[in-house]
């Protein structure tokens, strides 16, 4: 018992001096499982279906990360974290890879001592009114009421908003996101602003979904990506390169209907690097030659992934828009493969 | 006799006028409602008003109820049902069932494991009857002691010999304490005092030297930058210095201290079976259940403490705590009152810190901070660590519950028990707590139902208990988003059922034990 309080105030005192630094991916194989941070709950990103398996697009990453670094995308111990939790379990060590949409931000990357490996969802922050008060433009929501969750960025963006047009604003603050749309549907507030995405996950089970409008104007840039702790590069440079693997494989074509053909070696010297055939680049991250194709084997590529979860087809139903491959007008973009 | 007055009087009643009813006015449920509902001018304006809003209200709630859809897969689903049916409103309680498993056992219990619960909660109903009521018999007692090891072994799974072993070793560790107190001679005693003291003494003295090195090692990784890295580096030195001075002079004292007390045989039987309690758990419990283990193996399914959820958790949590929080809100209720200065003074500071603090504050503690605190590697269990957090919280509170029953005992029951030559166990177990605890009652319910229902905050700290369930998985499922009311009244309800039978309980507790027949 004593020891283990000296132990904990040497533990403080370690974080104190600058932040310890241990081989992750040696523990993650040891334990034989990843643990990776996700929502509570968040529609279409991270949410335990019916019979308690976690789906979604955050979730995808994590089972992506797995499978490369252990060969099973199941291997994953989920984590649920809150918006106030999420940034001290990474912190701690008790997740070793946090994929919970999280905002790439200056100070979280920088002062928190955060590592982002990429950008897997570019989201904005959007506004919805109900179509009968007859609001064309974010800019005439002059003296509205405006229901928006606490503790998040959207707060923030939406005071920058209001201040930087001169126009004002009464904030209706709510703690969760079934919580503020009750709250509008209720006529609390006038408009709701949240994640555009999640904006159109919530609408799409109002009773009367063409009774409320999204507003035209995105206030805010919201990349949404994976992150893990400073100090440890190999993990970084694992974590980063799986997710940018599920990327390059869409832009190269490779899905998961095609994976066992292609791996079995292509013309394209590309596809080859990626798949494991050609080069070492699996051994360069201290895995196996094998490691994209495996994490390619969970859900597929990046595209494969988007409309599973969240895609046109879904009860979310969002458009590619930001999110489609840089060859097709979008952001998404991964470094070659080389 | 009758005839006597034939000739002066016309008639003469010979039988009683047979009772009519009372004046419709006068009774049954007119009276009733004259006299409670329409007595004057003010209480039949509220009667209305009350009537008006009761009406209301069930007007707007009872086609909601009525038209509520109980088999869909969507809330889309459910909205899609109730507009062809043509009704305007209806509630959607399909969730409760799309999602019953979720909310009573969490989402990730394994499903074939759900008798086990159902099991160790039928099994709480027994152990638990003994203690509530006093009419049972007293050898039900033996299964409520014996309970808690049945009820982790199903609950958690593994084998069945782990919590066998603790038993074990939990009543060896009091026959230990039996034997060294009473059932060896003063001579033995005596030399079993020494080796103890010396051992203590000298373990006392070692653990408090490593710890002054310790304490150096912190002061030097602070360093001196800035001011209040110069403040804590002297903090640790100062601390370091005092440690180091006093680790042989209290290694010495507290050994003699054990020594010493060998002819009335209270510290040293106490000291003696607390390190034979945690020798055997240290070097003991593992080997033995293991061997055991595999020469017959009892299993079920081992589940993670994280994998449990639902109300299941809100019970196990309420359960437990409530459990562990009385006698130890005993204890520290006893030890404020005693004339031990260290004792008391621990007492007060323990009450007094824990009162001083929001239960939520200590959650995040349990959850995030002893993260911190504790090295990487070590995985020390969520829920055990949550529930360390309540009964710590719960038991201040009902500590000072308990005090307040001692402090209303009138100072003669001390007396008369002292003048009985009843020593301080004996008084107090006999004579004084059951007395306090009489009339502690009303506060300890209040404090348990309190704390059965501040287990929903720990949804905070991302559990997923009833309330967590809900707010977390539920509602941001695709299919169930910004289902509210159906799910929120789902739990209120049983939390009801369970808090309004603890009341119930706790009234008829209060009646059993009313002594004072006026």
């Amino acid at each position: 018992m004593k020891k283990s309080v000296f132990l904990g105030a040497l533990t403080v005192a370690g974080i104190i001096a600058g932040g310890a630094s241990a081989a992750t991916l040696d523990e993650v194989k040891a334990r034989g499982k990843l643990n990776c941070g996700v929502t509570t709950g968040v529609p279409g990103f991270a949410e335990p279906d019916a019979s308690g398996v976690w789906q979604g697009f955050d979730v995808a990453v994590c089972r992506a990360v797995a499978a490369a670094v252990l060969g099973d995308g199941n291997a994953v111990e989920f984590v649920p974290t809150t918006g106030k939790t999420r940034f001290t379990a990474l912190a701690s060590g008790e997740i070793d890879l946090l994929a919970r949409n999280t905002t790439w931000t200056f100070s979280r990357d920088v002062d928190l001592k955060f590592e982002f490996i990429g950008v897997n969802y570019y989201d904005g922050q959007g506004f919805m009114v109900p179509k009968e008060l007859g609001v064309a433009s974010a800019k005439d929501l002059d003296g509205a009421t405006v229901c928006i969750q606490t503790g998040t960025t959207t707060e923030l963006n939406l005071a920058d908003f209001f201040r930087a047009n001169s126009i004002s604003y009464e904030p209706v603050p709510i703690e969760t996101g079934a919580e503020a749309v009750q709250q509008y549907i209720a006529g609390a507030c006038d408009v709701y602003t949240t994640d555009a995405s999640a904006l159109a996950a919530q609408r799409a089970n109002f009773e009367d979904p063409s009774a409320h409008v999204l507003l035209p104007e995105i206030i805010s840039k919201e990349p949404l990506g994976p992150l893990v702790r400073h100090g440890d590069n190999e993990w970084a440079d694992i974590s980063r390169w799986t997710l940018n693997a599920l990327i390059a494989a869409e832009e190269l074509g490779v899905t998961s209907v095609n994976l066992e053909e292609l791996s079995a070696g292509t013309e394209n010297p590309e596809i080859n690097r990626l798949l494991g055939t050609e080069g070492e680049l699996g051994s360069m991250l201290g895995l196996d030659a094998g490691w994209a194709k495996a994490a390619l084997g969970v859900a597929g590529n990046y595209g494969e992934i988007f409309e599973q979860n969240i895609g046109a087809a879904t009860p979310i139903g969002l458009a590619r828009g930001l999110n489609a491959q840089w060859t097709d007008g979008g952001l998404i973009y991964s470094p070659p493969f080389r | 006799m009758s005839d006597t007055h034939a000739q002066s009087v016309a008639f003469v009643r010979e039988t009683e006028i047979p009772q009519s009813p009372p004046p419709a006015l006068e009774a049954g449920a007119v009276k009733w409602v004259r006299e409670n509902l329409f007595s004057g001018v003010f209480n039949t304006v509220l009667t209305l008003l009350a009537l008006y809003v009761v009406v209301r209200f069930a007007i707007f709630v009872f086609p909601w109820f009525y038209n509520g859809v109980w088999e869909a897969s969507s809330r889309k689903e459910c909205i899609d049902i109730l507009r062809e049916a043509g009704k305007g409103t209806g509630a959607c309680f399909a969730v409760l069932v799309d999602r019953w498993d979720h909310l009573v056992f969490g989402f990730k219990y394994p499903p074939e494991g759900y008798w086990r619960i159902l099991l160790a909660f039928l099994l709480l109903l027994v152990a638990a009857a003994p203690a509530l009521f006093s009419s049972l018999p007293r050898k039900l007692l033996m299964f409520t002691a014996f309970y808690p090891f049945l009820a982790f072994w199903l609950i958690w799974g593994g084998s069945l010999w782990l919590p066998l072993t603790i038993l074990g070793l939990i009543i060896a560790t009091m026959l230990v304490f039996r034997l060294i107190s009473s059932q060896i001679p003063v001579n033995n005693r005596q030399i079993v005092s020494g080796v103890i003291g010396v051992i203590c003494g000298a373990g006392l003295a070692y653990l408090l030297f490593i710890g002054a090195q310790e304490l150096v090692f912190i002061a030097n990784s602070v360093g001196t930058e800035g001011v209040i890295s110069q403040v804590a580096y002297g903090v640790f030195w100062i601390m370091a210095i005092f440690t180091f001075v006093f680790c042989v002079p209290m290694g010495i004292f507290v050994g003699y201290a054990i020594y010493n007390s060998y002819e009335d045989g209270g510290l040293v039987s106490i000291v003696a079976s607390l390190l034979f309690g945690y020798l055997a758990f240290v070097y003991l419990l593992s080997p033995i259940w293991m061997a055991l283990n595999s020469i017959i193996p009892i299993e079920l399914q081992a589940v993670a403490s994280r994998d449990m959820g639902g109300f299941m958790l809100n019970m196990l949590l309420g359960t437990i705590c409530v459990s562990l929080s009385i006698p130890l809100g005993i204890l520290l209720a006893l030890g404020r009152q005693s004339p031990m200065p260290l004792i008391k003074g621990v007492c007060v500071v323990f009450i007094e810190f824990i009162r001083g603090v929001p239960l939520i504050t200590l959650l995040f503690v349990a959850n995030v901070m002893l993260a911190y605190f504790l090295p990487p590697s070590s995985n020390f269990d969520l829920i055990l660590r949550v529930i360390i957090m309540i009964t710590l919280f719960s038991a201040a509170y009902i500590a000072e519950v308990i005090r307040g029953g001692l402090a209303a005992l009138p100072k003669g029951q001390y007396e008369a028990a002292d003048s009985l030559g009843l020593d301080y166990g004996q008084a107090t177990r006999l004579i004084i707590l059951p007395q306090a605890l009489k009339i502690s009652i009303p506060g300890i319910v209040n404090i348990a139902v309190g704390l059965f229902k501040d287990t929903t905050l720990i949804s905070i700290i991302s559990m997923f208990d009833l309330v967590g369930m809900i707010r977390g998985p539920i509602q941001n499922s695709t299919e169930w988003t910004s289902v509210y009311w159906e799910v929120y009244g789902f739990g209120a309800l049983l939390f009801f059922v369970v808090c309004y039978s603890i009341s119930q309980y706790s009234q008829w507790l209060e009646r059993q034990l009313n002594t004072s027949h006026h």
